[in-house]
């Protein structure tokens, strides 16, 4: 496999492409027809176990060891950073597109291109509409994230890469803006805000499924004849991929010399 | 002291000196060991004093966590991989612990550390490390693994080492307060479904666990192996959900946020979520399935000694309970034998297999293969391809499979 074919992954996850060989012979299966189940219905599921929460005893009252303080609502406001998809913790300020388009290209652009197209290894924001159920599947922010207020907390929690959470609000909606622009899922004259943000529909909001419906892959315990003599048959092997670090040695950094 | 007992340690010193100036001079080299000493055994080692924090051999010193350079762009945000072919036992040296950075690793001040507990409490809380230590603590012995590992070996087998293919996963001792007493003393409101646990790292990175999981078995840690977490793995605080995927255990630990319904962050949508083919995705994985691996021989040990015995050994888990048994094939999964499982047997742990084989010299498909407590039987690549197809990024809990070549050579392949 070339070095081009290395599918470089996304900068903070390993959800990109991996290197793929594709030297496969059975299709991918299809989940064709899998209709998300009522999003709020299955979160309540899960996160009580189906209702098993409801027998909970607590071991201990609350306040029953009494070591620690209580913290100031100033205190607990600074860091409750995170904002669900109902927006109810995005706070005050705006940003238009215009004005993040002048901070996206100063202190954004640099990792993920102008256009969001991605740099350097670093993850494209925009593109990659219908990509998914292709075999180059791109994931961006308008082909893949699900809600709105999602891109707003990462980039406030996260961004940029190199000085994190040092934006002011205004800054982040600009950005928020600029970046559901250059998706087309918002328009040039669009103003992100605490309202218009949480009412953005994203393209692909119904695509998640949040309880797996794969099945289990199953085997057996099989221990003899297990399969037909003969049949066993190697299909790949990494002996001669040249995909593989050194193991030995210092560390190998693939440049063709290591320290 | 006198000045006789000066003169006495001062000529007993200079004895010193001349006896391993004659060790150095070679004088003695022309005779192998045994039945000659090793020139160490004629020579003063080296004081107490010497290695105040101590560390492997200098001869070791290739035995370390290893990164693939294609798969980030940037040190920062990217993951080494745990030196398996080097792992001995179910505990993995707190130097050699795998390790994932999302905005790299912070160093912090255990003196400036807080911990907030907050959102629908009845008592929102702020504890210093002295404060949360302070708690009734439990220590346990659980493996954390990246559900990326193995993601390049989806398509087809394209890492030859078992340390870049297996090597997202490590297993220690961890002690801390259990989550449960923590949201027991601030006291959940009613509809208290989720919990936001987010670091402090760059990355404020945040993962939504249900609350079910959080009042089960989950522990706010501070100890790793007998000593303070080190840094690569959250200090001073990390949270451990046993038998999660490795993110879902944040380090750098600051905030357990309680609320009714997950915050669908960007490492639970963006990351950490699966394509399912036809355009659909799934958001949440989190159990990570049994698996195994052999892990001598394997491409980084190969079989040196000529036909003859050889112990084969490896590791087994399950992020679902304890490892029930572990089966050994030699023919490519055409049959399999009971390997014995050694040392502990822990829910959520490394559990130790050893098989012992008389190695007939010919080439040989090598594989290992758990079931858990709750039948759950670890499956083949092919059945996996089959059920989900090649492109998934995660849970690649497949069987490996090592072709061993006549040479002793071991590779890594994937079978029909």
């Amino acid at each position: 496999m070339s070095s081009s074919r290395k599918v470089l992954l996304a900068v903070t996850g390993f959800a990109a492409a991996i290197a793929a060989a594709r030297a496969g012979d059975a299709p991918a299966p299809s989940y064709k027809g899998i209709v998300p189940a009522a999003t709020l219905e299955v979160w309540r599921d899960l996160g009580t176990g189906n209702g098993a929460l409801t027998h909970y005893k607590p071991a201990t009252p609350p306040g029953h060891y009494g070591i620690g303080t209580a913290p100031t609502m100033q205190q607990i406001g600074g860091w409750t950073i995170a904002v669900p998809p109902d927006g109810s913790n995005l706070p005050p300020g705006s940003g238009t597109v215009a004005a993040g388009e002048k901070l996206f290209s100063s202190d954004c652009a640099m990792c993920h291109g102008g256009f969001g197209e991605g740099a350097h290894g670093y993850p494209a924001l925009a593109g990659g509409v219908g990509s998914l159920a292709g075999a180059a599947p791109q994931k961006t922010v308008g082909s893949y994230w699900p809600y709105a207020t999602t891109l707003w907390d990462y980039i406030n929690r996260a961004m940029p890469f190199y000085a994190p959470h040092t934006l002011k609000p205004d800054q982040v909606y600009a950005l928020t803006a600029f970046i559901l622009n250059l998706n087309g899922i918002v328009n040039g004259k669009f103003v992100a805000d605490a309202q218009s943000v949480k009412r953005v529909k994203m393209p692909n909001r119904n695509s998640f499924n949040w309880k797996d419906p794969r099945p289990v892959t199953h085997n057996a315990a099989c221990m003899k004849n297990c399969a037909p003599p003969g049949s066993v048959r190697i299909t790949s092997s990494a002996a001669k991929m040249g995909l593989t670090p050194r193991t030995t040695g210092p560390v190998d950094d693939m440049k063709g010399s290591s320290k | 002291m006198s000045k006789t007992d000066r003169r006495g340690l001062f000529r007993l010193g200079a004895a010193f000196g001349a006896i391993a100036t004659a060790a150095s001079t070679g004088a003695r080299a022309a005779t192998v060991a045994p039945p000659a000493d090793n020139a160490w055994s004629n020579a003063l080692g080296a004081g107490v004093d010497s290695r105040p924090y101590g560390r492997p051999s200098r001869f070791e010193k290739n035995v370390i966590r290893r990164y693939v350079p294609w798969l980030s762009p940037t040190r920062n945000a990217d993951a080494s991989f745990t030196p398996l072919q080097d792992h001995h036992g179910i505990i993995t040296p707190n130097g050699l612990f795998f390790e994932r950075y999302h905005s790299g690793r912070p160093s912090i001040d255990p003196k400036d550390y807080r911990l907030m507990i907050s959102g629908r409490v009845k008592r929102p809380l702020l504890l210093t490390l002295d404060q949360l230590m302070r708690y009734p603590s439990v220590s346990r012995i659980h493996f954390i693994e990246c559900p990326a590992n193995g993601a390049t070996e989806w398509p087809a087998a394209q890492l030859n080492s078992l340390q870049f293919t297996h090597g997202m996963i490590g297993c220690a001792e961890w002690t801390g307060v259990r989550l449960s007493t923590l949201l027991d003393e601030a006291g959940l409101l009613p509809d208290s479904r989720w919990m936001l646990a987010t670091g402090s790292d760059g990355a404020h990175m945040d993962r939504s666990l249900p609350m079910v999981k959080c009042l089960d078995d989950c522990i706010v840690a501070w100890g790793q192996n007998g000593e303070a977490i080190r840094p690569e793995q959250g200090y001073p605080v990390r949270l451990v959900v046993p038998g999660w995927q490795g993110n879902v255990n944040v380090k750098w630990l600051r905030q357990l946020e309680v609320g009714s319904e997950p915050w669908i962050t960007r490492e639970e949508t963006s990351e950490y979520s699966e394509l399912l083919g036809d355009g659909k995705s799934l958001g949440f994985t989190w159990a990570m399935n049994a698996k195994s691996v052999i892990t001598f021989p394997c491409p980084e040990r190969s079989l040196t000694g000529g036909p003859g015995f050889y112990q084969i050994h490896g590791l087994a888990w399950s992020g679902n309970g304890r490892v029930k048994h572990v089966d050994v094939s030699l023919d490519g999964g055409v049959s399999y034998h009971r390997a014995a499982l050694d040392g502990p047997v822990l829910s959520r742990c490394l559990t130790r297999f050893t098989f012992n084989w008389r190695w007939d010299g010919k080439p040989a498909l090598i594989q290992s293969r758990v079931t858990d407590e709750t039948g759950y039987v670890q499956p083949t690549i092919a059945q996996k391809h089959k059920f989900w197809g090649r492109d998934p990024v995660y849970e690649n809990n497949s069987i490996q499979t090592w072709q061993v070549l006549a040479d002793g050579t071991v590779n890594n392949v994937q079978l029909s």
